[in-house]
């Protein structure tokens, strides 16, 4: 009888302790079910802020907005073609410099480089992604720029002019060193460090065997890469460059410093221009009214395209994976 | 001949009897290896014979993939490890650095453990290798795919999907294709490192009628984790332990009558 | 043996010799040129830390440390407040991104194992883990700073912590994977609750990568200037204890000093970008040294 009394004491004590178990489980549990939704939260509302704020330049202009090149604060006058163009252009010069460069790299580290170097050299060039957006502006503006136009920018200059077509793509009215092209360099730098560092992991991530079994059939180092790695690995690597490409499309501070910043379309690489970002950072501060909406529609188109370009990147990298 | 004497298998009436009066194909001659400072092969000597099946069997870890490795040199793919001593092939030092490491592999072809298809179609994956070190016409390529493919038993199977991705073929196909990629390119030697330890036992039986079928052709070395196969295909077997060749000699001899007790303990399952 | 054995008809030996000249000097290309872009990346940073330095260091002094910002024309000054309030507001930004990123990295590794949900929240993150921070800037903008009417170092916290959240949430994520299950089986065999299970067994397992985690997320946002600009804003005084008004940081100090007329501004500027970037690749080598030490044991 008392041994069943104490039984049932017992399961009673156990019956509190677990239910207390239960309640900070339950809230640990959900605080972090919550933390994780935050992150949507922040998503949609990043977008909503954009459509929100962006909307009476959106519905003032309608599908003018994108077309027009048009940006006169003075008038009231706002058309995001010449910031759309400036973004995509230093963005692909991004891409065409800083490409080959990362795959070489990460070629490097994977196939060339011996094992006691390979970490103080991945090390390195996962530092220049460290190194803060200003201070490669700084470089750019302080440093690379003269150098440009002094031993570039001058020279192309007097080569091409009067050619047709290259007298005006690599023609600089003013050689000052900033301008489209120089944004596009130092954006190839900055995203250099991300798509060689996805590469060296895509190609880590190919069984040794295969590239052993390449080697095995007589191939030379390039024809492992070029036949056999680079294959494999496949669609992971335009993974890598689109997420690179999301990068070089939303950087802000250091285009802000070589860019130029002009208002003006010039079909010459080595002009000035803006991008999205740079014209957002450039204005907001002194913005107001329909120039406020204009901009924060700026970020909105802004938004969508990077979005779209970062979800098929990680659609691609992640199919690899499963693969 | 060797160092080793072997006794001709005179009272072994099959086919499988080992002909160590062949020539050898490659001479191994006081081999050491080197992972480091780990010392994983210690001063190996002995011949592999020409268009026989030579099996290295032992324990793992024992440096019987280390000494497969170095017959084609893809251990230099990795600074750290190094080859001293001389491994002859048809009379060339293969370790010397005058050899081209690319064409030695041409010359000694090699299949892995598991199916290693190269992204691209099953053609290609054939052609490639030949395509490396032969310029051929169209119709002489065809011819030697199909051959290649014919040898490999594959044929049947795959003649209609050439031009479809290596990648989706079975594990035994995908093996069986390797294998035709690898006599594809005419080499000397064909070296088997546990080419069915990742396959089913009806694709191992496919592939160790294959190598029995290559033999005509091909000096051979099979590395295997199961003595039971050692025992089927080859005409010599090598017993190593702990980086030591312990013992050599023809595989009906080996099996049963070993001189060494090691080779008695390890066959009999007694270790290892 | 004799040095050559008697030759064979049958897979008689073809010459050597037959690597063809245009594959050994593809090989040879491929080998100098991917070396060569190695060197210029490396030579890249080298080049951008030796300009530091010698920028840097010129304008580098006590006063650096102990002064104000300088006011237009004014002689000498220093960027003490700036460096206070980047101090400050990093911290804000990585106390308000800790919790929450770890959590929601927790969820993603434990609690929301190959659901939907947590698939859907995790490519969410990736992608807010490359989003562009000038948008941030923008959001927080719209979230803080209209509706309490001014700038504040409690938008710049916020919008450096959104920017930090992503990372804690992939690593800490990343890192509790690699925590074998055979562990939480065992703990949940001795019947202690799930959370007790991930608190005292997984996160312990796994505390040396999320620390790190954090110490780049920190790394990440210390040299943030995009976000700043339109939330915590810059100006030239020490900020108020409440962070309401702008809140002078370093990087929006360099931004705005190095494109300044004044000769004192830009030695400000490149003396403020010395420490800066010294300061967040000494943080990200020792957040990686730590994590290799951790691994090694």
């Amino acid at each position: 009888m008392t041994a069943v009394s104490d039984q049932l004491v017992a399961s009673n004590v156990q019956i509190a302790r677990r239910s207390s178990h239960h309640t900070s489980d339950r809230v640990f549990r959900w605080a972090s079910y919550g933390s994780a939704l935050l992150v949507l939260v922040v998503l949609a509302g990043i977008l909503g802020s954009m459509i929100y704020g962006g909307w009476p330049a959106f519905s003032e202009f309608g599908f003018g907005f994108l077309t027009s090149s048009v940006w006169n604060v003075g008038r009231d006058q706002y058309g995001a073609w010449v910031a759309i163009a400036g973004t995509l252009t230093s963005a692909l010069i991004a891409l065409v410099i800083g490409v080959p460069i990362s795959i070489g790299i990460a070629i490097f580290l994977t196939q060339l480089c011996p094992s006691w170097l390979r970490r103080p050299v991945s090390t390195t060039i996962e530092l220049l992604a460290a190194v803060p957006s200003i201070i490669y502006g700084m470089w750019g503006l302080f440093v690379f720029a003269p150098l440009f136009a002094q031993f570039v920018q001058i020279p192309v200059s007097n080569l091409v002019e009067g050619l047709p077509f290259f007298g005006t793509v690599l023609y600089a009215r003013v050689p000052s060193g900033v301008g489209v092209l120089t944004a596009g360099i130092i954006l190839a730098i900055m995203i250099i460090p991300f798509i060689a560092s996805i590469t060296r992991d895509i190609l880590d991530q190919i069984p040794t065997m295969l590239r052993e079994s390449a080697y095995g059939v007589g191939c030379t180092t390039w024809e492992v890469v070029r036949y056999v790695l680079l294959p494999q690995a496949g669609v992971s690597i335009i993974g890598a460059i689109m997420l690179g490409l999301g990068r070089a499309l939303g950087e802000t501070m250091a285009v802000t410093f070589v860019i130029g910043n002009a208002n003006r379309l010039s079909l010459s690489l080595f002009d000035p221009g803006s991008t999205i970002a740079s014209r957002i950072a450039n204005e907001f501060n002194e913005a107001s009214g329909l120039h406020l909406n204009a901009l924060l529609a700026l970020g909105c188109i802004l938004f969508l395209v990077t979005f779209t370009v970062l979800a098929l990147a990680r659609f691609l990298i992640s199919r690899v994976k499963v693969h | 001949m060797s160092q080793i004497s072997v006794s001709a298998g005179g009272a072994l009436g099959n086919a499988r009897v080992a002909d160590a009066s062949a020539p050898a194909r490659i001479a191994v001659r006081a081999l050491n290896f080197y992972y480091g400072d780990f010392h994983s092969l210690k001063h190996i000597s002995m011949d592999f014979f020409d268009r026989q099946v030579t099996a290295l069997i032992g324990p793992s870890g024992c440096g019987k993939s280390t000494l497969l490795r170095t017959f084609n040199r893809i251990y230099s793919l990795y600074p750290e490890q190094r080859a001293e001593g001389e491994i002859l092939l048809d009379g060339q030092n293969i370790l010397s650095s005058s050899v081209d490491v690319n064409e030695l592999r041409a010359r000694v072809g090699m299949v892995f453990q598991k199916p290693t298809p190269f992204p691209m179609s099953i053609y290609d994956n054939i052609a490639f290798g030949i395509r490396l070190y032969e310029k051929l016409p169209k119709s002489e390529l065809d011819g030697r795919i199909e051959e290649a493919l014919r040898k490999a038993a594959l044929w049947d199977e795959v003649k209609d999907k050439l031009r479809q991705s290596g990648m989706g073929l079975s594990g035994g196909q995908q093996q069986r294709l390797c294998i035709a990629r690898t006599i594809a390119q005419k080499p000397e030697v064909i070296l088997l490192d546990e080419p069915t330890s990742a396959l089913d036992p009806i694709s191992t039986g496919k592939i160790e009628e294959l190598i029995e079928q290559l033999r005509s052709e091909f000096t051979i070395v099979i590395v295997t984790h199961n003595m039971q196969q050692a025992a089927r295909i080859s005409q010599f077997t090598a017993f190593m332990y702990l980086g030591e060749l312990v013992e050599f000699g023809p595989t009906n001899k080996m099996f049963m009558n070993p001189s060494k007790k090691q080779t008695q303990d390890y066959i009999t399952g007694r270790f290892g | 043996m004799d040095a050559t054995p008697h030759q064979v008809s049958a897979a008689a030996a073809p010459a050597w010799g037959r690597v063809r000249r245009s594959r050994q000097t593809a090989d040879r290309a491929l080998k100098v040129i991917s070396t060569v872009f190695t060197l210029l990346g490396i030579a890249v940073l080298g080049w951008i830390l030796v300009m530091l330095i010698v920028e840097g260091t010129r304008g580098l002094s006590l006063a650096v440390f102990t002064e104000t910002t300088p006011g237009p024309g004014t002689e000498g000054g220093g960027i003490a407040n700036a460096i206070v309030g980047s101090l400050v507001l990093t911290f804000l930004g990585i106390v308000v991104a800790t919790p929450i990123g770890v959590l929601a990295g927790t969820y993603l590794a434990e609690y929301g194992r190959g659901s939907k949900l947590a698939s859907m929240i995790r490519f969410v993150n990736d992608i807010l883990l490359a989003a562009p921070s000038i948008l941030i800037g923008l959001f927080v903008y719209t979230l803080m700073v209209q509706p309490m009417g001014g700038y504040s170092g409690w938008a710049g916290g916020v919008a450096l912590a959104i920017i930090a959240i992503p990372v804690i949430v992939r690593t800490t994520e990343d890192m509790l994977r690699i925590v074998p299950g055979s562990l939480r089986e065992a703990g949940a065999a001795l019947g202690a609750p799930m959370s007790k299970v991930i608190i005292q067994i997984s996160w312990r397992a796994a505390r040396s990568g999320m620390v790190t985690g954090i110490l780049l997320a920190t790394a990440r946002i210390a040299g943030e200037t995009a976000p700043l600009l339109f939330t915590a804003l810059n100006n030239n005084f020490w900020f108020s204890p409440d962070l309401m008004g702008g809140v002078s940081n370093l990087p929006v100090t360099i931004y705005q000093f190095a494109l300044a007329p004044y000769e004192n501004w830009r030695e400000l500027a490149w003396a403020g970008a010395l420490i800066i970037t010294v300061s967040i690749l000494a943080l990200s080598v020792v957040a990686r040294l730590l994590f290799r030490k951790e691994q090694a044991r």
